[in-house]
This record gives structure tokens, C-alpha cells and sequence, in this order.
């Protein structure tokens, strides 16, 4: 009853002087559907370059690394222990290796009973070049399960000509980078001769051409099936140089890196490591966007503090009547501060709408094309916690506001207005 | 009891009051500007504080209550009128009357709405209850104001200079509704220069430099 005799005069001031409450709401509206428009924007952008830029790295990566630690000793194999005999060696240089993986099935499947593992995709990879008239081109040919590599990718949003699948059923069949394809001047249909370090050539015909919207690998990698590669290194079934990973979770790919490189013992990558610039880039786009939203929200809630006080100092003799008629400190600060609070919720859901609206209206925005993108409209994110953490900061600068000059209120002298 | 103003050289504007004021009576306070009678009112009406010595209402110690404390005996036992009639602008005549009840609590809305027209039709401005208060004439609102401080059958009415703003028909009505009330048996203690106004009170009590004569 007594709170409720509060909040009706808090109410009726707020409406009496409903233009000065609709300024101060504004503040607090624009803040908040600048702070949504602006993380949901850079969330999007962030969200489109890392699929860029992750389009063509795997989120973890095992291959056998060539070993350089040269620390270890080959005195004793020769001497014993023998503590006065020194092996000196001058320019090490790596022991001939074979790079592939043993026991790449058993690790495969093994790597398909982890819950985290969305896809395990090997890969048999080599350097090659393409023949093209009297000249060679260099490249690299991935040789792979296509249908786990699609999955791994998404090759097929990336096909510019056929689809994934034709590989398994063109005889010999290859899948160009469309780049590539372009330098070679070779189209879905035609056969490309290809050789191999080791001098071995074979004929490949083209079953369709692909691009991830990244030179580096439009322009030099070639898929064909894993079979085909080994065959053409004159390897065997299992020959494998590398596993790569989908995770359903990208954020524990560090840790799951570390996990199975230890298990293994190869070299365990995740995407992370292998392009460090991703987060970089988006910590800096996000700290950028966090710090001009606050700063938005709190200039709005300046604009409540000032109103306020100018209201209070308005009301001053309102306070003193309030406080001669048997209200305490309490209960003016109730009724100043619910004024506050009021303008911030309603200001917050308007915002709210109005950065739901203008997102929306941006996401519709075609982005302009070329040939590498495929992004069709301006990226935009829609995500909830957004919207919560915007309404909740708003609300709170609000109250922060609106503290300060409800506790000056609550703290005026009745007599000293009272008296003139 | 005592009270200084502060400052670097504190000035005694009280000293050594004892007053005593019966239930019913009709007291009015005159003196010149300055004499510490408005200062008096205040101490009085528990809203002044900052003094030394002992006020006792109906029979309860007052003094050393904290602000809300203070403020809820206000709200129940007194009653206030001011020079300038400080009415809430933004609300309705009825709304202004209402508020403190509302805020003591104890009646219902529907109550409480019944009572401030009694009130109203008591100061014969019924007609006026759904105005909004800033458009009213001196007298209506001083009637307006006196219906708010009567709102919680408080017993004591403190006034301000009650009819200092207003012409001498004015001053007359609101005479008569104070004697009215006094008969009634509310004690009312107001403050004046009106020496008119004065000399038809149950008692006069006239200061002369913080001290009364």
C-alpha cells in the first residue's frame, strides 16, 4: 500500500512531464539499438571471416611432423656411458623418415569414438606439377575420402562446376581449384596430365572445380580420391600423411590438440595455432565494438542523471511537502528513482526492437559482389545473450543514474525550502 | 529548550523555551520577522532537528526519533498549512488530499476517496475535487490545503502564515474553519503577522529575540 502510494506519484510526475520523460527515454533507446545494431553487425562480420578463414583449415590437424629436436645423444650407442667420451656433431640435419602416419586406421577410428569429433577426414598429400602445353604448374594434390572432405569443408556450398561425388564416379577423376582450372584454361570435362616429384605421371580427367574464395588454395590444390594418390606415389592402403578434424565445438579444439597429439604421438594442431590472426582479429573487432556500445550506453545514462537532476531541483518544494505530510528519505528516494528505472525498461525494450529492426534491415542489404565471395547479404548475427546483456547494462546505467540524484532528493532539508 | 543557528559565530535564535499547549487549544505565535517564531513552528512540527532539549507529543518523547520514525508520526498526528499553499501541481485537488492517507495506509482507496470529499464539502469546495491543483484561486487552495492536513484526523494542525497571501475574505473563511476545528477539538498552533487574526485565538503567544513574553 505505502510502496504503491509511491509508485503513483512517481507515475503521475513521469507522465505529467511525459516530453522531458521521452528525451530521456530516447538516450537510453538509441544507446541500446546502437549497442545490439553494432555487436550483431561486427558478431556477423567476425562469423564470416572466420569461416573464411577457417573454410580451409581443419579445426585439428595430426601429421608427422619432421622431426627437429637434434638434442638427443648419440654418444652412448657408440661408447657406452662412458662419462669422458663426447660425440661432437656439427650441423645436424634430419633423419630420413617416412612422414606418414602408422597406424592411420586404428587412429581413425579411434578418433570416430570421440564425442567432440564431428568428422575425421585423412589426407594423403603431395606436390605436383601440372602439365600445361610446354610448362608446369605448380600444386599440391590432396588425395581424400571426398565424401568426409566435403563434410569437413563443405565443398559442395563451394563447387563452381559439378559436385563432390562426381569424383567417385569419374574414372581417374580430379577436382581442380578454380583457380587453377583458370590457369590452365581447362574446364569440367577435360583431362590434365599430371607428374610427381618423383617423375611418375598420370592423366586425370576433370570432374568439376572448386573455390574457397582464398588464392593460396584456388590456385594451387587439386582433390582426387585417396586410392588414386597412393597409387600414383606407389604407396600402399594405409599410407596416410594426415587426419583432419571437424569438431562440433570449436572452442575445445585447443585442448583436444594437446590431448591426441600426446596420445599419438604426432604432431597435433588445432586451428588456432595454425592461423593465430583469427582471434586476433576478432578480439580487436570486439573490443572495438564493446567499447563504443558502453560508452553509448553510458552517455544515455548521463542523459538520465542530467534530467533527473534537473527535475529534482524542480521539485524541491514538492520534496519538502512530501516529507512535511509524513514521507521519509526512503520513500522519496523511491519515488525518484522508480522515475529513473521506468524511463531505462521502457527505453531498453524500445531499444531492444529498435536494434532487432535496424539488424534486420541491414541483414536484407545485398553486400556487394565478386567472384570470391559468397556471402549474399551484409552478415548479421541474431543471437539472444545480445539482446539480454543490452537490456541489462541499459537498465543498469539507468539505475546508476538515476541513484545518485534520488539520494540527493531524498536528502533535502523540508525547512529550509519550507521557510523560502 | 535552545536553538543556534550555526555558523563561524552561532547564533542563538531560541533560548530557553518552555512552552506547554493543551489539547483543543487555539494558540497563534506573532513576533517580528527574525524574532524565531517560524523557527519555533518548525522544531515544533518534528520537521527541525537541530536543537537542544525535549518535545512531547501526546504524550510521546519525540525528540531523538530518527527521520523515519519522525516522518511516520507526521504522517499520523500532524497536520500542515503553509504561506504558500504547496499543493503537488501535477495531481487532481482530491489526489493532493488523498496522498497522505494513502500513505499512512490504513483505510481503503474507496475509503479514503470518501473521506477526502467529506473534507471537501467541509470547506464547501466540493466542486473543485477533480481540478488539477495549479489552477485554482488563493483561497481554494489554501481550503485545499487545510482538507489535505486534516485528511488523517491528525489532531494537530501546524500553519505557516495561513492567510498571509490572501485578501481579508479569504483570511476570514479560513479564520472561521480553524475556529471550527478548534471547537471540534484539534489543537492548532499557526504562526501570523495578522494581528487580527491573532487576538481572536484562544491564545497568543508573542516572541520578542528567542524568547516569548
Amino acid at each position: 500500500m505505502k510502496t504503491s502510494v509511491n509508485l503513483f506519484i512517481a507515475g503521475t510526475q513521469l507522465w505529467s512531464r511525459r516530453r522531458q520523460s521521452v528525451i530521456a527515454m530516447l538516450g537510453v533507446v538509441f544507446g541500446i539499438a546502437m549497442f545490439i545494431f553494432m555487436i550483431s553487425f561486427m558478431k556477423g562480420v567476425n562469423n564470416y571471416i572466420q569461416d573464411t578463414m577457417l573454410s580451409a583449415i581443419p579445426d585439428i590437424h595430426i601429421y608427422n611432423d619432421i622431426r627437429t629436436d637434434y638434442s638427443s645423444s648419440v654418444t652412448r650407442s657408440k661408447y657406452g656411458s662412458d662419462p669422458l667420451k663426447m660425440i661432437i656433431v656439427h650441423h645436424p640435419r634430419p633423419e630420413k623418415v617416412r612422414l606418414n602416419l602408422k597406424n592411420a586406421g586404428a587412429i581413425i577410428r579411434d578418433l570416430q569414438l570421440y564425442p567432440e569429433v564431428a568428422v575425421v577426414s585423412p589426407l594423403l598429400s603431395t606436390q605436383v606439377f601440372f602439365n600445361y602445353g610446354s610448362v608446369q604448374i605448380n600444386g599440391v594434390l590432396d588425395g581424400v575420402e571426398i565424401i568426409q572432405e566435403s563434410q569437413l569443408f563443405g565443398l559442395r556450398d563451394r563447387m563452381i562446376t559439378g559436385l563432390p561425388e562426381d569424383l567417385l564416379t569419374t574414372d581417374k577423376g580430379i577436382l581442380l581449384g578454380q583457380g587453377l582450372a583458370d590457369k590452365l584454361n581447362v574446364v569440367k570435362g577435360d583431362i590434365v596430365t599430371l607428374a610427381t616429384p618423383g617423375g611418375i605421371a598420370m592423366r586425370f580427367r576433370i570432374a568439376g572445380t572448386f573455390a574457397f574464395g582464398l588464392s593460396t588454395v584456388d590456385n594451387i590444390k587439386a582433390y582426387a580420391v585417396l586410392s588414386g594418390v597412393q597409387q600414383l606415389l606407389a604407396k600402399d592402403h594405409d599410407y596416410i600423411t594426415d587426419i583432419r578434424m571437424k569438431l562440433h565445438n570449436i572452442d575445445v579444439a585447443r585442448d583436444l590438440a594437446l590431448r591426441l597429439g600426446k596420445k599419438y604421438g604426432y604432431k597435433s594442431e588445432d586451428w588456432e595455432s595454425t592461423n593465430p590472426s583469427i582471434r586476433t582479429g576478432n578480439l580487436i573487432r570486439d573490443t572495438l565494438t564493446w567499447v563504443v556500445s558502453i560508452t553509448l550506453l553510458i552517455v544515455a545514462g548521463f542523459g538520465i542523471y542530467n534530467i533527473m537532476n534537473m527535475v529534482i531541483a524542480s521539485k524541491m518544494k514538492d520534496i519538502a511537502i512530501l516529507k512535511a505530510q509524513g514521507f521519509d528519505g526512503r520513500d522519496i528516494r523511491t519515488i525518484f528513482l522508480s522515475q529513473s528505472l521506468v524511463i531505462g525498461v521502457l527505453g531498453a525494450i524500445a531499444g531492444l526492437l529498435l536494434g532487432f529492426l535496424l539488424s534486420y534491415g541491414l541483414s536484407k542489404v545485398p553486400f556487394p559482389q565478386t567472384e570470391f565471395t559468397y556471402m549474399k547479404f551484409f552478415p548479421v548475427v541474431f543471437e539472444s545473450k545480445y539482446y539480454f546483456f543490452g537490456a541489462g547494462f541499459g537498465v543498469l546505467t539507468t539505475f546508476v543514474a538515476g541513484v545518485l540524484p534520488a539520494r540527493k532528493a531524498a536528502g533535502v532539508d523540508p525547512v529550509a525550502i519550507l521557510r523560502g | 529548550m535552545n536553538k543556534y543557528f550555526p555558523g563561524p559565530e552561532p547564533f542563538h535564535v531560541l533560548k530557553d523555551i518552555s512552552l506547554s499547549i493543551g489539547r483543543g487549544e487555539f494558540i497563534t505565535i506573532i513576533g517580528k520577522s527574525g524574532c524565531g517564531k517560524s523557527t519555533l513552528l518548525y522544531i515544533l512540527s518534528t520537521l527541525d532537528t537541530a536543537y537542544e532539549g525535549e518535545l512531547v507529543i501526546n504524550g510521546e518523547k519525540v525528540s531523538g526519533l530518527k527521520e523515519s520514525g519522525l516522518a511516520k508520526f507526521r504522517n499520523e498526528h500532524i497536520g500542515f498549512v503553509f504561506q504558500f499553499h504547496f499543493l503537488l501541481p501535477e495531481f487532481t485537488v482530491l489526489q493532493n488530499i488523498m496522498i497522505p492517507a494513502l500513505k499512512l495506509g490504513k483505510l481503503s482507496r474507496d475509503a479514503i476517496e470518501h473521506s477526502a470529499m467529506e473534507r471537501l464539502s467541509q470547506m464547501g469546495i466540493k466542486d473543485i475535487a477533480l481540478k488539477p491543483s495549479g489552477k485554482l484561486s488563493g483561497g481554494q487552495q489554501q481550503r485545499v490545503a487545510i482538507a489535505r492536513a486534516l485528511i488523517n484526523n491528525p489532531g494537530i494542525i501546524m500553519a505557516d502564515e495561513p492567510t498571509g497571501n490572501l485578501d481579508s475574505a479569504n483570511t476570514e473563511t479560513i479564520f472561521n474553519i480553524f475556529q471550527e476545528l478548534s471547537k471540534q477539538g484539534n489543537t492548532i498552533v499557526a504562526v501570523t503577522h495578522d494581528t487580527d487574526f491573532a487576538k481572536r485565538s484562544d491564545r497568543i503567544i508573542e516572541m520578542v529575540d528567542g524568547r516569548i513574553v
